[in-house]
């Protein structure tokens, strides 16, 4: 065995140039498959935190009637008194933050300008705020007492040039039917880096909201956080009543969770595009090499070596040449990562209904995905040299022999 | 004892639709401590008999026997088998591994035939000794001169101890001196050991080292002469 290392290894070390740059296709196939894993397995978990830190919760408790897709302020569509349902939902020991929200749709208007937005009515003190908290990037977050102020988002105060101070109109649909407007002064400017999200929604303490809305004491939803995500369906499972639904984030958010499983597909379709460029330039490595060493292959199984200690020769070549690429692929592919686990890659406002995306991803690697791609590139390009190892086994001696080459 | 027999033996080879018949019937009987040339001009089949012999290549029709043992009856693997045990072999170009070091070269076919490390090396030592290169065991073949890599060659052909050496045109890529050197070595080790050699040549100088000639023409054996 060591004697066909050693000899696999000079064998190698003959074309030195060729065996790097054949390892290296390795290394760069292996480097690009992890960074591609890292980048989608970054994009879905920031999606997911995202989506649920800003938009879903971990859990929500709505009406019964309540269709996110219609966005009613109608008191049967709404939680009365949700001081109740909050004090339920707090006693879970699993529950970090419960809190209620209104959501309700409006326009904001200025002068010659008017946009779209979603008005969300929260209780500024909760913890469940602390990402818009966190992301003020101008003036101050609204007190649950304010009668005038909002927070806008970056992207809205980029389009319609406003700032901290400014004053506009929003119109409202209530719950009544009608529509009333009222003047409101930003008091802040926050920025969740997820442009799509930081374009369309305007917060303003829930007591105003109730007030400007004609909902009186009624929430949309309860917006629910936990120790962590797996928690949701116990959770849900125990707070299940008939007089509400209650929502995991895995109910709220089918467009991400089906487009994880389309990432995996899509993925495999990926590696093997990649790995079967690989497998090819060391299928041609080693074809080349048998071609060179006919002749010496003649010798050996003049010799006496059989076709199976030829073709054994070829195959612990190429698992040099696989660990050599593979090493490098680690060492290429890790460096790669690191840089854009910190600096993440720069996507803009890639605002798609139904997911949030930051406006960076952060690349994210799991030790799974590193064993299974360090596993299969191993394999890949195992099977890559098992042609040229069966050609070089199945030459006839006396052919061999007689080949000009080597 | 009968190192080796061919009996009636014939080889034809198909390029394209042309055929070339390299022997007609062949018999040769060889036994054990014969120093054989076979001779005869370019295309008269000694090659392809010194192949048949080897079991390197398998005759059209008729037979080659090998200790006895009918060699065309058996399969791939079997006549690889056959090879490691009983036949050395010295090729016409100096048929060295040019990664591995004469001392590794030698090594080749005690590894193959499952030789313990101690008794390998000592028998690695003997060879190289025998053919007078004990100092250059860990030189590359491109470290050595034509004839030290034949004589290389010779040690690595006679390690594992067979009963049969087949050379072909041995001194062929040889000068004078070396090709001299080459043939006295395989002559004293034959005469020592007993190791049967049959070697392929047409150098008139290496044929009058043989102690029985044969003949080849147009791939019949037309002369058959012992001193």
């Amino acid at each position: 065995m060591t004697q066909l290392f050693k000899l696999a290894y000079r064998n190698l070390g003959r074309n030195r140039t060729r065996s790097v740059l054949s390892a290296l296709a390795v290394s760069f196939g292996m480097a690009l498959l992890l960074l591609m894993a890292a980048v989608i397995n970054g994009e879905m978990r920031g999606s997911m935190e995202t989506t649920i830190k800003l938009q879903s919760g971990h859990l929500q408790i709505r009406p019964a009637s309540y269709d996110e897709n219609k966005i009613s302020l109608k008191w049967d569509d709404l939680i009365l008194n949700p001081d109740q349902v909050i004090e339920k939902v707090k006693s879970l020991s699993q529950v970090t933050v419960a809190t209620p929200r209104l959501i309700a749709s409006g326009i904001l208007t200025l002068s010659d300008e008017s946009k779209g937005v979603q008005i969300v009515g929260i209780e500024p003190d909760s913890a469940a705020n602390q990402p818009f908290r966190e992301g003020m990037i101008a003036g101050e977050f609204i007190k649950a007492d304010d009668r005038e102020g909002i927070l806008i988002g970056k992207t809205l105060a980029d389009k319609l040039k406003l700032n901290v101070n400014d004053r506009v109109n929003l119109l409202v649909n209530t719950s009544n039917g009608n529509v009333d407007e009222q003047l409101f002064t930003i008091r802040g400017i926050y920025s969740t880096r997820t442009p799509a999200y930081d374009e369309n929604m305007v917060f303003m303490p829930l007591v105003k909201a109730q007030a400007f809305t004609a909902t009186e004491n009624h929430v949309s939803t309860i917006f629910v956080m936990l120790q962590n995500a797996e928690q949701a369906e116990p959770v849900a499972q125990a707070l299940q009543s008939a007089d509400y639904k209650v929502l995991t984030w895995r109910d709220q958010n089918t467009l991400i969770v089906a487009f994880e499983d389309y990432a995996g597909a899509f993925m495999i379709i990926f590696y093997l595009i990649v790995l079967g460029i690989t497998a090819t330039v060391v299928t041609n490595t080693l074809i080349m090499a048998v071609f060179e060493r006919t002749r010496e292959i003649g010798i050996l199984a003049a010799i006496g070596m059989k076709g199976r200690g030829i073709m054994a020769q070829f195959l612990t070549e190429a698992a040099l040449l696989a660990t050599g690429g593979v090493i490098g692929g680690l060492i290429i592919g890790g460096a790669l990562i690191a840089y854009f686990t910190v600096y993440g890659i720069y996507i803009g406002d890639y605002g798609m209904t139904g997911a949030l995306f930051e406006d960076r991803i952060y690349a994210h690697l799991t030790l799974g995905d590193t064993i299974n791609l360090t596993i299969v590139t191993y394999i890949i390009t195992l099977i890559a040299s098992l042609y040229p190892a069966v050609l070089a086994a199945r030459m006839e001696p006396v052919e061999a022999l007689h080949a000009a080459g080597g | 004892m009968e190192v080796t027999k061919v009996t009636n033996a014939t080889r034809v080879f198909k390029i394209g639709e042309v055929q070339t018949k390299a022997l007609r019937g062949v018999d040769l009987s060889i036994v054990s401590g014969e120093f054989t040339a076979l001779i005869g001009p370019s295309g008269s089949g000694k090659t392809t008999l010194l192949q048949l012999i080897g079991l390197l290549d398998q005759p059209t029709t008729g037979k080659v026997f090998v200790n006895g043992q009918d060699a065309t009856s058996l399969n791939r693997n079997q006549r690889a088998d056959l090879r490691k045990n009983a036949i050395g072999f010295v090729f016409q170009f100096f048929a060295l591994i040019p990664t591995l070091t004469a001392y590794e070269n030698v090594e080749m076919p005690l590894l193959l035939n499952g030789t313990k490390p101690a008794e390998r090396k000592a028998r690695i030592n003997e060879m190289l000794e025998a053919v007078g290169l004990s100092d250059r065991g860990h030189h590359r073949p491109d470290q050595l001169s034509g004839g030290q890599q034949q004589r290389v060659a010779i040690a690595r052909a006679l390690a594992t101890n067979p009963k049969l050496i087949l050379a072909d045109e041995p001194t062929a890529n040889l000068d004078t001196e070396n090709g001299k050197q080459i043939m006295d070595i395989m002559q004293r080790l034959n005469q020592e050991t007993g190791v049967t050699f049959i070697f392929a040549t047409h150098d008139p100088r290496v044929i009058s080292y043989a102690r029985r000639v044969v003949t080849l023409q147009d791939g019949l054996i037309t002369k058959d002469s012992t001193e």
